[in-house]
């Protein structure tokens, strides 16, 4: 499937984070972070609203979503907007993933994963640890879109 | 005259620094448990009900179906409870000797104030740009005037005798990262909003930075220029415990809201809100609250017992805030009027703050000594007091080490538990 336009090698990339979440510094470090690998970002701030993100989704059709929320409600909200997400039919295959602070409780709940896999994303990433896993991922992508 | 404010001077006057927590849980239950808990503390405290991201951001059906399903909230959900039940979690806790203040971050509080006046609370905090800016995408315009009729009827219960209190969080706008001379406009400036709105009894905010001695400079100022613009309403000073990317192990977060007590003793604070050894990772339990309350109590009397320092050297702080808040003063006899126009124009820029409403031409920087710098004045009008050439910060890599730079400074300088000492992660280096 062709998406954006990854002739040049960088991706189109989506950074959020969920509606209820007003943490930004996450996105900030993830849009220079992609930046930096040489992705196009497209940071859609704080607290966004399902609604806005799906519209920006479709608008610009992205290589790839990268959902950040810290605030501990990012696993309610993640399971809430990845079918919205999938219903549309221009991003039912887009790579979607998730990380952050995803509970109240802290990193170690393996259930966690496992439902937001099951949900329909393609990768979570917890906390601290997550950012060297996410860009073997990334780099995975490139190479797939590349191909 | 009674109340929070009332509280907080009389344990002043008696030589007592007022400690706090951030503390608020979904269910009711746990939430009497945490006043109950906090009150019995071995300190002079008061009581809070933090409320959670979905109340914050007016999305009550959100937090209805999460407590119907017991799924997690990151708060107390007060819209939503009955307020039978938030008067029942109340019930013989809170009083003239234990008051409890709402901490909520709202950019549209009026549902807030409406239920915690209705419970029978009468304090909270907050304000038109600190509670916009930093917490979501409402337009500052909306926030203005949503704070404005708060603020009305929040004051309006003064007619009955009480005497409500409002507190600025100016002073932390983003956590992190952002200079001294600006969290105290912001914070004076709201300050002056909720007085013109009619509030009689407020508490100026400011978040213990990366440099004790900047922040004992800032306080000093904040201190001078209340007393100044404010002489006529009851007034103090809170400080905040670190508000950024906190120190990961436990004697490191330790450490640091020590040194949070130890400023607020200095800098003439009368309140101290704290943080726990689980603010890196997790919301707090009500036993990790009770040990930072006491902890940051023990700290503070011992701070009032050594000699006090020489006041620090003055670094222009003072200068360049007083400059800041006389631009936005001369705006618009109208404080709300004013502050929009002020970032419209760039007068007031946050630092990092991505919000439509900021102009985002200002920078910060990290000196060597741990002092915050400007490396970018946008349009704000210090350009001629502030030295210029500080190298900005630079890159996701740049940005994590400034970002963790209290982290790794107290977590090196936690004492290590003898067997297995835990490594402490610390934000990954973007490599
Ligand atoms: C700064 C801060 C704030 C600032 C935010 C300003 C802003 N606009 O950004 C302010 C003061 C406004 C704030 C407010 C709140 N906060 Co806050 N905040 C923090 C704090 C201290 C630092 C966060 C930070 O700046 N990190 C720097 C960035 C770069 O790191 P990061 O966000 O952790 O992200 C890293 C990784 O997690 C990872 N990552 C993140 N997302 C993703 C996504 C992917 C795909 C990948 C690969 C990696 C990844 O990459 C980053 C680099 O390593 C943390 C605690 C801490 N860490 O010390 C609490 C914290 C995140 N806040 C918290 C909460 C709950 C809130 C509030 C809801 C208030 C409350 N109830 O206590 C409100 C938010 C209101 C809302 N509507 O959501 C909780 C979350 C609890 C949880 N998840 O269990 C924390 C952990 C504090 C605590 N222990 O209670 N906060």
């Amino acid at each position: 499937m062709e998406h954006g336009n990854a002739e040049d090698g960088g991706l189109d990339v989506v950074v959020t984070t969920l509606a209820s979440d007003s943490h930004t510094w996450n996105l900030v470090f993830l849009q220079l972070l992609l930046e930096e690998m040489g992705h196009r970002v497209t940071n859609l701030g704080a607290c966004v609203p399902d609604a806005l993100l799906l519209a920006e989704c479709r608008r610009i059709v992205p290589d790839l979503i990268v959902i950040s929320s810290v605030n501990g409600h990012g696993h309610q909200e993640g399971l809430r907007v990845i079918p919205a997400l999938r219903a549309c039919p221009e991003l039912r295959r887009t790579p979607t993933v998730i990380g952050g602070k995803l509970g109240i409780a802290g990193a170690d709940d393996p259930d966690r994963e496992r439902t937001l896999l099951s949900a329909g994303f393609d990768a979570v990433f917890e906390e601290g640890g997550s950012v060297a896993p996410f860009r073997e991922f990334v780099d995975g992508l490139r190479s797939r879109v590349l191909l | 005259m009674t109340g929070f404010g009332a509280f907080v001077a009389q344990a002043a006057d008696a030589g007592a620094l007022v400690v706090q927590p951030r503390m608020g849980m979904a269910e009711a239950a746990r939430m009497r448990d945490g006043l109950l808990a906090t009150r019995g503390a071995a300190a002079v405290t008061v009581g809070t009900i933090t409320l959670d991201s979905y109340t914050r951001t007016g999305d009550l059906d959100a937090a209805r179906r999460a407590l119907a399903l017991g799924a997690g909230l990151n708060g107390y959900p007060i819209a939503t409870h009955p307020v039978d039940v938030t008067r029942a979690v109340l019930h013989g806790v809170a009083d003239a000797g234990f008051p409890v203040q709402v901490r909520h971050g709202s950019a549209a509080p009026e549902r807030i104030f409406e239920a915690l006046l209705a419970a029978g609370l009468d304090a909270t905090e907050g304000g038109p740009v600190s509670y916009c800016l930093p917490y979501g995408r409402t337009p500052l315009h909306e926030a203005v005037a949503c704070w404005r009729r708060s603020c009305e009827l929040l004051a309006s219960i003064r007619e009955f005798g009480a005497e409500p209190h409002l507190e600025t969080f100016g002073g932390c706008m983003m956590g992190q990262l952002c200079p001294p001379s600006l969290l105290i406009a912001i914070s004076v400036l709201e300050a002056l909003f909720f007085r013109q709105h009619g509030l009689r009894s407020i508490s100026l905010s400011y978040a213990q930075q990366t440099n004790a001695r900047q922040d004992e400079e800032a306080l000093a100022a904040l201190g001078r220029i209340a007393d100044e613009l404010l002489a006529d309403v009851d007034r103090h000073l809170v400080v905040y415990a670190y508000m950024g990317v906190y120190p990961r192990s436990p004697g490191g977060a330790r450490l640091l809201l020590e040194d949070a007590a130890r400023l607020a003793v200095r800098g003439g604070a009368a309140r101290l809100i704290v943080k726990t050894t689980a603010e890196a990772h997790r919301i707090p339990t009500v036993a990790e609250n009770v040990r930072a309350l006491e902890a940051a109590a023990a700290a503070a009397t011992a701070e009032r017992t050594r000699p006090r320092p020489a006041a620090p050297p003055d670094t222009g702080i003072e200068a360049e805030a007083r400059a800041l808040i006389g631009a936005v003063l001369d705006l618009d006899a109208d404080l709300g009027r004013a502050l929009v126009r002020a970032f419209a124009a760039g007068y007031l820029d946050v630092p990092y703050c991505l919000h439509p409403d900021n102009a985002g031409r200002t920078r910060s920087s990290l000196g060597p000594d741990g002092r915050l710098y400007w490396s970018a004045v946008g349009s704000m009008p210090i350009a001629g007091l502030v030295e210029g050439g500080r190298p900005p910060i630079l890159g996701s890599a740049g940005l994590l080490s400034a970002l963790s730079h209290v982290q790794r400074r107290y977590d090196g300088r936690a004492p290590r538990p003898a067997a297995a000492p835990p490594v402490p992660r610390g934000l990954p280096a973007a490599r």
